[in-house]
């Protein structure tokens, strides 16, 4: 025990330094870690504050993933989550990735500069913002794509309540935020390529669809295991603007806009179910755990280099 | 065949010579660009059209809907927000103050927390780690953080429920953590040591201005991070008596104008409450909550590459 005292004089300063982090992470991230027993209860607010709150609940087990899943929200909810995500995955590695290649393709690097810092706006602005843009052009009576339906002799759709237009509308917006973020880091990793590697391809007479074949891609490959193993483990979460504000938390649209965390959030707000809320974001929590490790295990079976940890 | 640069005096086939050997074809170049430049276009083109929308007659408006060229032109939007401004002029700077001291604390928390774990004879590191990089991977979820926010640290409605939340992230450190070591090596911090600064003079006057890229880079992604941030308002700051962050605001004013016409009832000219230019005023309050972030961000989107790039090295 002496021992593990003198490590601590040892390491005092390091110490002080990282308590205030510390500290932080134990209420912001650790404390609510806790807090997920409540899925476990039936929540109570008491008047002796929180931790009574917390112990004097009545345990319900199982009961609130019981309702949860009895329900029919639970099979919407993670279906939506998960079409959303593989689909954002996939293209959105495609798309930025193709982008990526393209822009280090262009001969004339200022453009490609200039194209590089418009693509990169929307990452900037927040879903508000974002929701704003989207409703000049979906407003049922002076948006824009009414206006070119109507040109050409069709009728006004009221997007804001036809549901079948929004797996389309969330993906093309969702990839389009995100895009010139991602092409970024593909294209940082694209110049640090050495480039004696295109320089022997052109001897052998390798033509630029080769090089991008296999020099560039396959040099990239870590990379996007990489992001795409933090994203699968991600999958079980999604971009609350995204879902929550585009569609204008539009009721009619819920049965395609809504995944796990705005249920988590209209159960908590709406309906003031604590305990089933809970309950979801813990089904959530815990998926998710299982993927990143399970992603990155078969990772590490294919190639050690690649994982994460 | 590979052009080898002359004298230096005739400077185009020098730049020509770089890529000759294995550039691609005009051809495709345009190709190339038009796809990409169409991208680029669209994703500045709304913020245009916002713009002049937000410049259009209120009634060209109600008959025409949303046009890139309107043929009544107004500035009245602008004019409304700034006779009957106060409440966006006050949210502007909730916002800013948010975003100021949300940002200091961050930029502290990081940096130090990062610098421990960068040091090699910081014995704990590994322990340490694993408290900030498991809350990556699991999180008790938006119910108990509301729960511990609420009923335990009872902030709600304070601005502290607008700052902590985002006051730290495991990301943050992993990239910072790397900054300071590959910026700052072991031996500049034994120097110090040997000319016999503390541990505290070494991190404040050593490590610190030596790591001023990283912690732009940081400070950028913070600030951006409180400036845009709505989630903590709507969970935490919605008290309708209090000034509402920018964001927030603007979340307020899309739901419903009433809020413009009671700001116009409080200066007593219920007159002006009936002509309120609606749909032109949201627009152009979206067009001046966005014109810092536009105009910043030309300047500190190097950082924000240079802070992804860092990042996304393993660590």
């Amino acid at each position: 025990m002496s021992a593990f005292i003198k490590k601590i004089i040892r390491n005092r300063f390091m110490l002080l330094m990282i308590l205030p982090g510390t500290i932080w992470f134990l209420i912001f991230a650790y404390l609510p870690m806790f807090g997920t027993v409540l899925a476990f209860k039936d929540f109570r607010i008491s008047p002796d504050g929180f931790f009574a709150s917390v112990f004097n609940s009545e345990w319900v087990s199982f009961k609130n993933f019981e309702y949860l899943f009895t329900t029919n929200d639970a099979y919407i909810i993670t279906r939506n989550t998960i079409l959303y995500n593989m689909a954002f995955i996939i293209l959105g590695l495609v798309v930025a990735v193709g982008f990526a290649m393209l822009l280090n393709e262009l001969l004339n690097k200022r453009l490609a500069k200039i194209y590089q810092t418009g693509m990169f706006l929307p990452h900037f602005l927040s879903w508000i913002i974002i929701s704003y843009f989207a409703f000049t052009f979906l407003s049922v009576d002076k948006g824009t794509l009414n206006q070119i339906i109507t040109f050409f002799g069709g009728d006004p759709v009221s997007w804001y309540s036809e549901g079948k237009y929004w797996p389309y509308i969330l993906v093309f917006v969702g990839i389009w935020k995100g895009v010139g973020y991602n092409s970024v880091i593909y294209l940082a990793a694209i110049t640090g390529i050495d480039k004696s590697y295109y320089e022997a391809a052109v001897i052998d007479g390798a033509s630029k669809w080769k090089q991008a074949r296999y020099i560039t891609l396959p040099l990239l490959k870590p990379l996007m295991i990489i992001l795409t193993i933090l994203a699968i483990g991600g999958i079980f979460r999604s971009d609350f603007g995204l879902f929550y504000q585009l569609p204008k938390d539009s009721g009619a649209l819920y049965p395609v806009t809504n995944v796990i965390d705005t249920f988590v959030y209209r159960g908590l707000v709406n309906m003031g179910d604590i305990g089933m809320s809970t309950a979801a974001g813990l089904y959530q929590s815990m998926v998710g755990l299982v993927l990143i490790l399970l992603s990155n295990y078969i990772v590490r079976k294919i190639e050690k280099d690649h994982a994460l940890f | 065949m590979p052009q080898y640069p002359t004298a230096g005096h005739d400077p185009a086939p020098q730049a020509r010579s770089k890529r000759d050997y294995n550039a691609i074809s005009p051809f495709w170049n345009v190709i190339f660009n038009i796809i990409i430049g169409v991208f680029a276009f669209s994703c500045i083109f709304p913020f245009l059209f916002v713009i002049m929308i937000s410049l259009t007659d209120e009634q060209t408006l109600a008959m025409e809907g949303f046009s890139l060229w309107p043929s009544q032109f107004s500035t009245a939007a602008y004019s409304y927000i700034f006779q009957t401004g106060g409440e966006l002029l006050s949210s502007f700077s909730l916002t800013l103050l948010i975003t100021v001291l949300g940002t200091l604390i961050n930029l502290t928390l990081v940096t130090t927390y990062a610098y421990a774990l960068s040091r090699r004879s910081f014995e704990f590191r590994g322990f340490f780690s694993f408290v900030a990089f498991f809350t990556m991977l699991f999180s008790g979820g938006m119910v108990p953080g509301y729960i511990v926010m609420t009923q335990f640290l009872h902030l709600q409605n304070t601005i502290w429920s607008l700052i902590l939340p985002l006051s730290l992230s495991a990301f943050s450190i992993i990239v910072m953590r790397t900054f300071f070591q590959t910026t700052v090596p072991d031996e500049i911090i034994e120097s110090a040591r040997i000319d016999g600064a503390g541990e505290f003079t070494t991190f404040v006057r050593i490590v610190l201005p030596v790591s001023l890229p990283g912690i732009a880079t940081i400070g950028l992604f913070s600030s951006l991070g409180y400036w845009n941030d709505w989630f903590n308002a709507l969970l935490y700051y919605n008290d309708p008596q209090k000034t509402p962050p920018l964001q927030y605001l603007l979340m307020q004013i899309e739901k419903n104008m009433d809020f413009l016409t009671q700001n116009a009832q409080n200066l007593g000219s219920f007159d002006a409450a009936a002509g309120i230019p609606t749909e032109t005023v949201r627009m152009a309050m979206v067009v001046l909550a966005t014109l810092p972030i536009i105009m910043a961000y030309p300047f500190f989107q190097r950082y924000f590459v240079q802070g992804l790039t860092v990042g996304s090295v393993k660590g």
